[in-house]
């Protein structure tokens, strides 16, 4: 079947089997592998793209979903303007080590930026909970974000 | 002067560097073993026995190699050519299942298609028969007289067994580790206070996130592989074994690791894909799922019988411990995780006399293997309590308990291995002021601490060279496997700190062990201290030749461009330095370890007895890390460990039925997420420049592990709920609570 939508901004026009998975096709028909395969059943978050500014778990979501919507990958966030402060917050916190997990996390984060649902701890522990991150025991993640979104204690 | 001041001239050590790789995993660029490509990859599937413990009595592979798209389907009897066997501490494992399976998802075929749906189409094809075998399905039932055997013929040790004689299996028990200290029944005789109890640590899992990922390629005889592999020297040693061919014919490559907690130890799914690519004549990339890694590497389940003895003025005195290690059906690093476990079963008091004797026993269950303090956690939460427990009975605080018993730096810890080496009591007394210990409590509210020593940092075999080029750039090559530590960025602030340049004129890149010099594995805590050494004796090597050249001139990060032009002109060169550890005896387990790392932390719990829900309010584990040398990343490493010691106290646990994993999804299998982690969470860090690696640097991270499992636990206890086995659901809590009402010692 055909389908467009915008790829990171750019207008696209494509063909793919109805049942082709959104993650698939990313990693292997446009070769942005910076959405992970992990769980496949919606509980890690590692495949995280953002559809029409909302995260979406790509393991779980079909391509053809994507028809006549805005998709958002972590390559094309990192070329956002937008991108500079998460950068520097995650860096400076050291809230990455492995990096398995932190391009979806950072899709999460930026996409709950613009919607404005990070406005105290509580809600901040229970929006990011669908991105597990085995590595830091989150507490680097929770600095980081708090000061991007002015909730730092 | 102090050893700081002499040795840290240049200011690079000490010091929060951001991690040099953070820009690259942060936009997506990082590669991992998954996003790499090869001209001509085949997808391998692999085929996993349905059943326990069966004889396989036919394999018909027909009509999956009608399948379109498939390139080859590979059985047992396609490695009549060479000895099939592997396993690094016991070599008990086929590549693939030869004449039975031993675990629900063994390995028993393999296929390589030209997409994954093909090579999926093709694994429903093979028909497979089998006869099914009596299942040894747990430690009870592998343990019961007349058990089915797993393993039936002689034990041949693998390649890295480092553990002395290999005995004899003893029904399904394939190795035993005992120590012993003084006449241990004489000291219960005289005993005031004795506790005893029979406590059950259930499995648990990884979940590194990126699951155990292979690409294999077999040309002009010749292995490559890029694999997600902690110890890719070891891989090559297996694989070179097992396909019979000279070490350097063998070439593993490693990307970046998404996470390993000891599940990308040794050797998992490297030969089965490299036998696929070897029949295929094609690369071949196998991906596990989450349910394939499951049943490729997890914690050991463990049971243990201990009983602990102390005197009226609360001296300790003596301690028995038997425990039970469930290695599954093939021993991976069973072996080292029992004599770990055994070594940390005493805990580090001044016992008059202690009997440890652990065994590894085979069950038909997938096999277990490392995970992140092994050992130490399975042990250190029984322990801890029954330390607590005489406590209570005596009358005394916990704290000056420990005071009181712990061993001091040069006691013996166990008997020719090396002395303790770190300030336990000074370590525990941080921990426990950092939650508030002797402060008033709430009620339902329970504090504890832990302490415990790990036995780290394996085998000390590491060597690096570090080149510095004519534009004053350095290069290390290390074998060290970057799998989120951040190792890259502490050995780049070493090679500043010794030569003289800035931490970002430095390039560490990961282990091609074509190029890589020899370094024996990423685990046990051990890269700074060990691979670090290693990293610091080469660039030391390169600054020493750089000042013969400078012969009196300044050494800046600016001027070293014109000091290599003076050596070599203006065509440019290189200075290469070379380092190397090697162990100062034999490097045998019993001499060691390299260093003790410190288990030590504190919790405070909150309880609702209605419902059992234990919820953690506070932890504090103390990184004793003889030299930070990048402070955050220590505090980051140990907060990582510190979740999962939440998580395997709280709700992890892997559920067996019948030998078979009940839970292999991450929707039945819970890891903690950002709602699980405590209100306070502190990392210590301590500083006494006694560890063997650069600067008085020992190794961290997997300390906080154990200590925190423990600490939660015996934080409990003094909540009113001593427990005997894990993880501290709340049903099970519950249960506990109506039992301590039942025989009327629930206190609340």
């Amino acid at each position: 079947m055909e389908i467009s939508f915008t790829l990171n901004g750019a207008s696209r026009r494509t063909t793919i089997a109805p049942n082709r998975l959104l993650l698939d096709f990313l990693r292997e028909d446009e070769g942005l592998t910076g959405a992970k395969r992990s769980c496949e059943v919606q509980v890690c978050g590692a495949c995280t793209v953002l559809l029409d500014s909302l995260p979406v778990s790509s393991c779980c979501t079909l391509a053809a979903d994507a028809d006549g919507r805005h998709l958002l990958t972590i390559e094309g966030l990192a070329e956002l303007p937008e991108f500079a402060r998460l950068e520097e917050a995650f860096t400076s916190h050291a809230a990455v080590q492995c990096g398995f997990c932190t391009p979806a996390l950072l899709l999460t984060v930026h996409s709950l930026l613009a919607a404005g649902g990070l406005h105290d701890e509580a809600e901040l522990r229970r929006n990011l909970a669908g991105n597990i991150c085995r590595c830091t025991g989150y507490k680097s993640i929770l600095e980081a974000v708090s000061e991007l979104a002015g909730t730092f204690a | 002067m102090t050893l700081s001041e002499v040795e840290l001239r240049r200011g690079a050590i000490g010091v929060s560097e951001p991690r040099a790789d953070a820009a690259e995993k942060l936009r997506g660029q990082a590669q991992f073993a998954g996003d790499l490509l090869a001209p001509r990859m085949l997808h391998g599937k692999v085929l996993r026995s349905p059943v326990a413990h069966a004889r396989i009595v036919s394999i018909d592979t027909a009509a999956a190699e009608a399948v379109p798209l498939v390139a080859c389907v590979l059985t047992g009897a396609d490695l009549d050519d060479i000895n099939p066997y592997w396993g690094h501490s016991i070599k008990d494992r086929p590549v693939l299942a030869l004449g039975k399976v031993r675990f629900p998802g063994e390995p028993v075929a393999a296929v390589a298609a030209e997409t994954e749906e093909a090579a999926e189409a093709a694994l429903r094809a093979i028909r497979v028969e089998y006869e099914e075998l009596p299942v040894a399905g747990s430690l009870e039932e592998a343990l019961a007289p007349g058990a089915p055997l797993v393993h039936e013929g002689p034990q041949e040790p693998g390649l890295f067994h480092g553990l002395g004689q290999l005995p004899e299996r003893d029904g399904n028990v394939c190795y035993r580790y005992r120590i012993e200290r003084g006449e241990v029944e004489a000291t219960f005789a005289h005993a005031e206070h004795v506790v005893e109890g029979e406590y059950v640590f259930p499995g648990t899992y990884q979940y590194a996130l990126e699951t155990h990922t292979v690409l294999a390629e077999v040309r002009d005889g010749e292995i490559t592989v890029w694999a997600s592999c902690q110890h890719p020297f070891l891989v090559r040693a297996e694989l070179a074994a097992l396909f019979e061919l000279p070490l350097a014919s063998v070439r593993v490559i490693v990307p970046y690791l998404g996470g390993g907690f000891g599940s990308k130890s040794y050797t998992k799914m490297e030969p089965v894909t490299v036998a696929l690519a070897r029949k295929a004549r094609r690369p071949v990339r196998v991906q596990n799922r989450v349910d394939e890694s499951m049943a490729t590497t997890r914690r050991h389940g463990m049971r243990c019988r201990m009983r602990s003895a102390m005197n009226a003025e609360g001296r300790l005195l003596g301690r028995q411990v038997e425990c039970w290690f469930d290695t599954g059906a093939y021993a991976d690093n069973g072996p080292r995780v029992t004599a770990t476990g055994g070594d940390a079963a005493p805990g580090p008091y001044r016992w008059e006399a202690f009997r440890v004797v652990a065994d590894c026993v085979y069950t038909n269950t997938a096999p277990s293997g490392s995970y992140r303090a092994f050992g130490a956690t399975h042990l250190q939460w029984i322990g801890e309590q029954q330390v607590d427990e005489l406590a209570r009975l005596a009358g005394l605080d916990p704290l000056d308990v420990r005071r009181q018993n712990l061993c001091l730096p040069g006691e013996e810890i166990r008997q020719g291995g090396k002395p303790l080496d770190a300030d336990l009591v000074g370590d525990v007394e941080k921990a426990a002021a950092k939650i508030g210990w002797g402060e008033p409590k709430p009620a339902n509210v329970g504090r504890g601490v832990s302490v415990g020593l790990l036995a780290a940092g394996a085998h000390p075999v590491s060597t690096a060279v570090v080149k510095l080029e004519a534009d004053a750039n350095v290069v290390v090559l290390v074998g060290t496997t970057e799998v989120g530590q951040g190792a890259r960025t502490v050995f780049a602030q070493i090679v500043a700190e010794e030569i003289g340049v800035r931490p970002d004129q430095v390039t560490v890149r990961g282990a091609d062990t074509r190029f890589t010099p020899y370094d024996r594995s990423t685990g046990a805590s051990r890269s700074t201290t060990l691979a670090g050494l290693a990293v610091q004796r080469a660039a030391a090597s390169v600054r020493a030749e750089l000042e013969e050249i400078a012969a009196g001139d300044p050494i800046e990060p600016d001027s070293i461009t014109s000091l290599m032009a003076r050596r070599f002109g203006l065509a440019g060169g290189e200075l290469i330095g070379h380092g190397e550890v090697a162990p100062a005896g034999t490097g045998s387990y019993a001499e060691g370890p390299v260093f003790w790392e410190v288990c030590v932390g504190a919790a405070e719990v909150e309880l609702d007895p209605d419902t059992g829900i234990v919820r953690v309010r506070k932890t504090a584990t103390v990184a004793d890390v003889g030299k930070a040398i990048n402070p955050l990343l220590v505090e980051r490493q140990d907060e990582g460990g510190t979740l999962q010691g939440l998580g395997n106290a709280l709700f992890e646990e892997i559920v067996f039925d019948g030998g078979h994993i009940a839970n292999d999804t991450l929707l039945e299998y819970r890891v903690p997420s950002l709602v699980d982690v405590p209100d306070e969470m502190t990392c210590i860090v301590v500083e006494n420049e006694d560890g063997p690696g650069p600067y008085g640097a020992k190794g961290c991270g997997e300390g906080s592990l154990a200590a925190t499992t423990a600490a939660i636990v015996t934080a409990l206890a003094d909540a009113g709920v001593p427990m005997n086995e894990l993880p501290l659901t709340p049903e099970r809590v519950w249960r506990r609570i109506q039992e301590l009402k039942e025989v009327g010692t629930w206190q609340r």
